[in-house]
């Protein structure tokens, strides 16, 4: 389907401007207690590594919750490939945090995998013996096909992250959003992570990270957005991963913003038509 | 014999279908951690139950079937819109729901006692279930809302998972997870009517949650969970029938739920994985296998320092010196040890067999191993290496020893300048003559 279009972007020079992936303009997102963002303005480029970098509570995960339509906006809207996220949802692959579900759940790597393809499969259907192949396929390509049929309560962390990473392949989207994929994992699972963003890039997909670790920030990504309730900045990773960017983002409470937000969440308890802001989680 | 009557054809059928649907139903309320959602929409449903009786005047299972269907929904609804519009969390929210609604069909039912019906006594049977009152009527009805449950769940086997396990991913899909929430809730509301009259509003969150935990002891797979709930649940009911049939004054529903009880803390105890009784076996295996190794590491070091040959003996006051055991322990593991061939026991000492030799080999082989690794790769002290290495010569297993040997190019010499065995190779069980 988008494989097309999105190899040939991978053959062009990738310092050239490419096509925009993600569209943001003017997105303010308030939920519960939670912390906001405010009045982001955002376009991204496709065929790149994108970090989302900003400390606790910037809004980071929200953004691509909202990206993903998983929560509504009070203003503002989000463009994926120039169109709404639901005329988009098949080009789009997603991986939660790990720690959003319950790895008790009694279920196989393999099975959480096939996920991937549900939305392909549209209701009703099941999968089916070659989609059980194609999930084979994609955990052999994160490289843990021996533990298909494990219980995914017996996998490591490193292993869980990879089976989650599997079933966003399972997607063949042209673009990946990642909540931390690189959290909380072993030396040998991040590099097979990064080698496999670099792998998707190489096919000309993009991927959009949340991402925690400064360190390793500008070896594995070339472009980041610094977040931090607002858009503080965003662009190649040479130009704007720089230490005023990132004292701007990570020094000093944004005591303004937080007020602000405050009064707004206060608002809102008074005024139930804004209830419509509510995350569907 | 049993005596086979029209009461306990409809008895034995509907505590069947309630234990199957329910037993499917509930794996969903577990894994989702919603147990007690279920319970509150029985209590919920009870005033449904008596306004439909004030409402018809009857006793028709479908107005009473009915009432207490639209009732527990707007309990379902109700819970709900408290999480959503206030700050009371949702067990709070639960709770405030299944009292409420429960006080309300209490304060009817006593109402309706006292009115001059004539036909309004065994709506009581509610509260604790009554399975002997069922009619033909009855069974009907309840197979009609079982029938139609399981197809729904057969039809949404696909997006049910989804719901459970990655709700947000679902979500992502194009999938519309609160439309499936309550589909899922008002199928948990058609369960709990059908098993109403058979186990009452009190007991009935055992038929949805009891069959599905049981389940969940024995398989690590959703649908084998589900159908392995169906069959406890439809079992239990079955036998919880039949057993009050044959007993006077023994009650349907609560015998129903004691025999899926039963399955419940027999699976907690045996089932393989998650049984406690295997959790305690491995436990012991465990710590008498380490118990093993530890003295058969501790005879090779001793050997390696008296230099008395690969087969000579070593006094029992050397070896519990090693450790700081009592004689009797190490009596009791040496005893074992002897029993496996790995060692042969005299009033004096022990020394080993052949095959105790090998195996004890295998061990300081990993332990130096690690102790190795561990100063190069990790740069810590040599006095500090033993006690890490001491655990991992018990875990480590033939791959990881196979990563290490390699990383080390295969060394001959641990960090304590000792040599390290190679059972592998001929002579390798010699290994402690060659000692400096």
């Amino acid at each position: 389907m988008t494989r097309s279009s999105a190899n040939v972007a991978s053959s062009m020079d990738t310092s050239s401007p490419l096509e925009t992936s993600i569209e943001i303009h003017d997105l303010t997102v308030a939920y519960h207690t939670q912390p906001v963002l405010w009045d982001v303005d955002l376009a991204l480029p496709e065929g790149r590594l994108i970090a989302i970098v900003g400390p606790n509570g910037a809004g980071k995960s929200t953004l691509l919750k909202a990206i993903l339509g998983l929560v509504k906006p009070i203003t503002g809207w989000v463009k994926v490939f120039d169109a709404p996220y639901r005329q988009r949802r098949s080009w789009v692959g997603y991986v939660p945090q790990r720690e959003s579900v319950d790895w008790d759940f009694p279920t196989s790597a393999l099975d959480v995998v096939q996920m991937g393809l549900y939305g392909a499969l549209g209701w009703f259907r099941r999968p089916g013996k070659s989609h059980r192949e194609q999930a084979l396929a994609c955990l052999d390509t994160v490289g843990i096909a021996h533990l298909a049929d494990r219980q995914i309560s017996q996998l490591s962390g490193g292993q869980r992250q990879r089976v989650f990473l599997a079933r966003a392949l399972a997607q063949d989207a042209r673009l990946y959003l990642m909540d931390e994929p690189f959290a909380g994992v072993d030396v040998t699972t991040e590099r097979a992570i990064l080698g496999l963003l670099q792998e998707l890039r190489a096919e000309g997909r993009t991927v959009v990270a949340v991402h925690h670790d400064l360190h390793t920030v500008a070896e594995y990504f070339d472009y980041v957005v610094l977040l931090n309730m607002r858009l503080v900045a965003a662009g190649p990773v040479e130009t704007t991963f720089t230490p005023e960017n990132l004292q701007r983002t990570y020094g000093g409470r944004l005591t303004v913003l937080t007020q602000a937000t405050e009064a707004l969440l206060a608002a809102r308890a008074e005024a139930p038509e804004l209830q419509g802001q509510v995350s569907d989680s | 014999m049993i005596e086979w009557t029209f009461t306990l054809r409809n008895v034995l059928i509907g505590a069947t279908l309630l234990g199957v649907v329910g037993g499917m139903l509930g794996c969903y309320a577990v894994l989702r951690r919603q147990s007690l959602l279920g319970d509150a929409l029985a209590h919920a449903a009870l005033p449904g139950v008596a306004i439909a009786f004030l409402l018809t005047g009857s006793k028709d299972p479908a107005a009473l079937f009915g009432g207490a269907l639209v009732a527990g929904m707007i309990g379902a609804l109700l819970i709900l819109a408290v999480v959503r519009f206030s700050r009371v969390k949702e067990d709070s929210a639960i709770g405030i729901v299944l009292s409420v609604f429960f006080g309300i069909g209490i304060v009817l039912l006593t109402y309706i006692q006292r009115q001059p019906y004539g036909n309004q006594s065994g709506l009581d049977h509610f509260l604790f279930g009554q399975a002997a009152s069922l009619v033909t009527r009855d069974v009907v009805v309840m197979a009609i809302l079982g029938g139609l449950t399981l197809v729904m769940v057969a039809l949404f086997y696909k997006e049910f998972q989804l719901l459970a396990f990655d709700r947000e991913f679902g979500a992502s899909l194009g999938f519309p997870m609160r439309a499936l929430e309550v589909v899922l809730t008002v199928l948990l509301v058609v369960v709990v009517v059908v098993g109403l009259q058979t186990v009452g509003v009190i007991l009935i969150i055992a038929t949805l949650v009891t069959p599905a935990a049981a389940a969940r002891q024995w398989t690590e797979k959703l649908g084998i969970m589900m159908l392995l709930s169906a069959t406890i649940g439809g079992g239990s009911g079955a036998v919880g029938a039949l057993l009050s049939s044959q007993i006077a004054r023994l009650p349907t529903g609560p015998v129903i739920v004691l025999c899926s009880s039963a399955v419940l803390i027999v699976s907690i105890l045996v089932a393989p994985q998650r049984g406690l009784l295997w959790a305690w076996l491995r436990r012991i295996r465990l710590v008498r296998r380490i118990q093993d190794e530890n003295l058969l590491r501790d005879l090779w070091v001793r050997l390696e320092r008296l230099q008395t040959g690969p087969y000579g003996s070593v006094a029992w006051a050397a070896l519990m010196g090693m450790r700081g055991q009592t004689g009797r322990q190490i009596h009791r593991v040496a005893k074992r040890l002897e029993k496996a061939g790995c060692l042969k026991r005299d009033a004096r000492g022990a020394r080993f067999t052949p095959e105790g030799r090998v195996a004890a080999a295998h061990l300081v082989r990993k332990h130096r191993l690690w102790e190795l690794y561990l100063t190069r790769q990790l740069d810590l002290a040599e006095d500090h290496v033993h006690r890490d290495a001491d655990m991992i010569e018990h875990a480590l297993d033939e791959e990881a020893l196979a990563t290490l040997e390699e990383k080390l190019g295969y060394p001959e010499v641990d960090p304590h300048g000792r040599p390290i065995p190679d059972p592998s190779r001929r002579g390798g069980e010699l290994g402690g003559e060659i000692a400096a």
